[in-house]
């Protein structure tokens, strides 16, 4: 059977060059970074090869990039890290409803331990208005945290402008780009970002390391303590293993960033395709322009989104769902319902993103195999009966 | 994460449809769970004589509603509801934990079936109808 891999958002595959790079470590380079010796040494000038090449791709500068284990925990240290820093500042916190967990959870944890927070809304498509930024800011606001592109349906936000407004207020402004980096062309300078986080396993590197851009002179107070790595800002004896991996997948993305954009002619054939083969479908998030050029998202009414992916599965396609059923609770996405999307309407949400292996052939498949699952889970709908 | 039988009954689910004029019709679940299962049976001497269902939901809401078809159709209405829900998903071969909760209800659809089956032979029989639609 024809194995189609359409859920590059969850993770990605390992790139064959960056397992070589990972596999020249495992079997060469034993040393511990912080050692004084040539085997240290050589470790260290590994490890700050991967600091360059993230560095490199995101317009920051070696010496402003913090290693950890993956996007949470460098969501986690910027914010939980510089609310604490700045806490004499001020304890208001402004973030957007459609942030992943690892930034939502956080905030709303903080909320309960002594800090005002404002989650502020998206329009239908996904997107948050600046001028409702511009209107949640107080007097003791000290932090902004809004992701660069959403990891569900894809839309972009206006991270530029909203950076540009936190640096005149003073007030820090914290992006998540785990799933933009690679996918999109990001200047933490031009975007006037202080906190950027990031993470190796989806842009063809290994999982279980990202890494967090403290602009200079950010500071924040350490979520562990122990020695000096990291400017002693994460502590531990580095993951060598997967800093070398995830620097070698952002010269991989570097050089493949027009190409990965060129994605969205076969994004726009997968989502044209599906509207003209199946009726009452919806598009979730933007329809064209700010929107990650893999990201397909749509809504298959009358039917449930985890049947989709079982029956996809069937069919050697691998796809994603809001529905409650995948997203661990009882509820749909938060994404989808912020959105303005009804707990029906969300649970029928269907998630195929793209890979840089993705083909038309790929495409094709799906827009084969995929109106009959939907024929076949309608007659089964009572939802469906009703309306026809 | 689901058994083969989930994923048989989900593949080749059994008693898809509703059937005309149904004896009893019972729907459980709504949309905004996510499951909405629809159950319609008819009776014949106090049997089970065919049932048929529609479901909207994941996995675990299709295979438990194509199982519970088959466990009861041929019972009498009393061996019916006595079937649980935790039956249907034991004849399944068991369920994911957080499934037992949202997605099991397919005995309760079949009992809200029965239920309205039992209340309309109430109905008739006091407009001097015989049960189970003897005349």
């Amino acid at each position: 059977m024809r194995k189609v891999y359409l859920d590059n958002s969850a993770t990605t595959p390992v790139d064959p060059q960056v397992a070589e790079a990972m596999m020249a470590v495992l079997t060469g380079v034993y040393g511990n970074p912080s050692s004084v010796h040539e085997d240290g040494r050589q470790a260290r000038m590994a490890m700050e090869k991967a600091r360059w090449s993230l560095a490199g791709l995101i317009g920051a500068t070696p010496e402003e990039i913090v290693f950890t284990s993956g996007g949470t925990e460098a969501n986690n240290l910027a914010l939980q890290g510089a609310a604490k820093a700045r806490v004499k500042k001020g304890r208001h916190l402004i973030t957007t409803a459609i942030e992943h967990h690892a930034v939502l959870d956080v905030m709303e944890c903080m909320e309960k331990n002594g800090y005002d927070l404002t989650v502020l809304p998206v329009n239908e498509e996904g997107i948050v208005a600046v001028e409702d930024v511009r209107g949640a800011i107080r007097p003791d606001t000290t932090l902004i945290s809004v992701m660069h592109a959403n990891n569900e349906v894809g839309s972009i936000q206006p991270i530029e402008a909203i950076g540009e407004l936190a640096r005149e207020r003073g007030i820090l402004f914290h992006v998540d780009a785990v799933q933009s980096l690679g996918k999109l062309p990001i200047s933490v300078i031009n975007m006037n970002i202080d906190m950027l986080s990031v993470s190796g396993h989806k842009i063809y590197g290994p999982k279980g390391v990202g890494a967090l851009y403290l602009r200079k002179g950010v500071r924040v107070v350490p979520m562990m303590f122990g020695g000096g790595q990291e400017r002693k800002v994460r502590p531990g004896t580095e993951n060598m293993l997967g800093i070398v991996g995830f620097g070698e997948a952002c010269r991989l993305a570097g050089e493949g960033l027009q190409e990965f954009a060129a994605l969205a002619v076969l994004r726009d054939r997968l989502l044209d395709g599906i509207l003209a083969r199946i009726p009452d479908v919806k598009v979730n998030g933007p329809r064209r322009g700010s929107r990650l050029p893999n990201n397909v998202n749509v809504s298959i009414r009358f039917v449930e989104g985890e049947s989709l992916l079982l029956s996809l599965d069937m069919q050697g396609i691998a796809a994603s769902s809001g529905s409650a059923c995948t997203s661990g609770s009882l509820d749909p996405s938060h994404v989808l319902l912020a959105m303005g999307l009804t707990h029906e309407i969300a649970h029928g949400s269907l998630r195929f993103t793209l890979g840089k292996q993705t083909t038309q052939e790929d495409v094709d498949y799906v827009l084969e195999k995929l109106p009959p699952i939907v024929e076949r889970l309608r007659a089964m709908s009572p939802l469906f009966s009703e309306t026809v | 994460m689901y058994s083969e039988k989930v994923i048989d009954h989900f593949n080749n689910p059994r008693n898809v449809g509703e059937i005309p004029d149904a004896d009893g019709i019972g729907q459980v679940g709504n949309a905004k769970c996510g499951d909405i299962m629809k159950i319609s049976l008819s009776v014949e001497n106090n049997i089970i004589k065919d049932i048929k269902f529609k479901t909207f939901g994941c996995g675990a809401a299709v295979a438990t509603s194509s199982m519970v078809t088959e466990m009861v159709k041929g019972k009498t209405v009393e061996e019916a509801m006595a079937v649980s829900n935790r039956a249907v998903a034991e004849a399944l071969g068991g369920l994911p934990g957080e499934k037992l909760h949202c997605s099991n209800l397919a005995a309760d659809a079949v009992h809200a079936a029965l239920d309205d089956y039992v209340e309309k032979q109430g109905t008739m029989a006091k407009k001097g109808i015989a049960f189970d639609g003897q005349t």
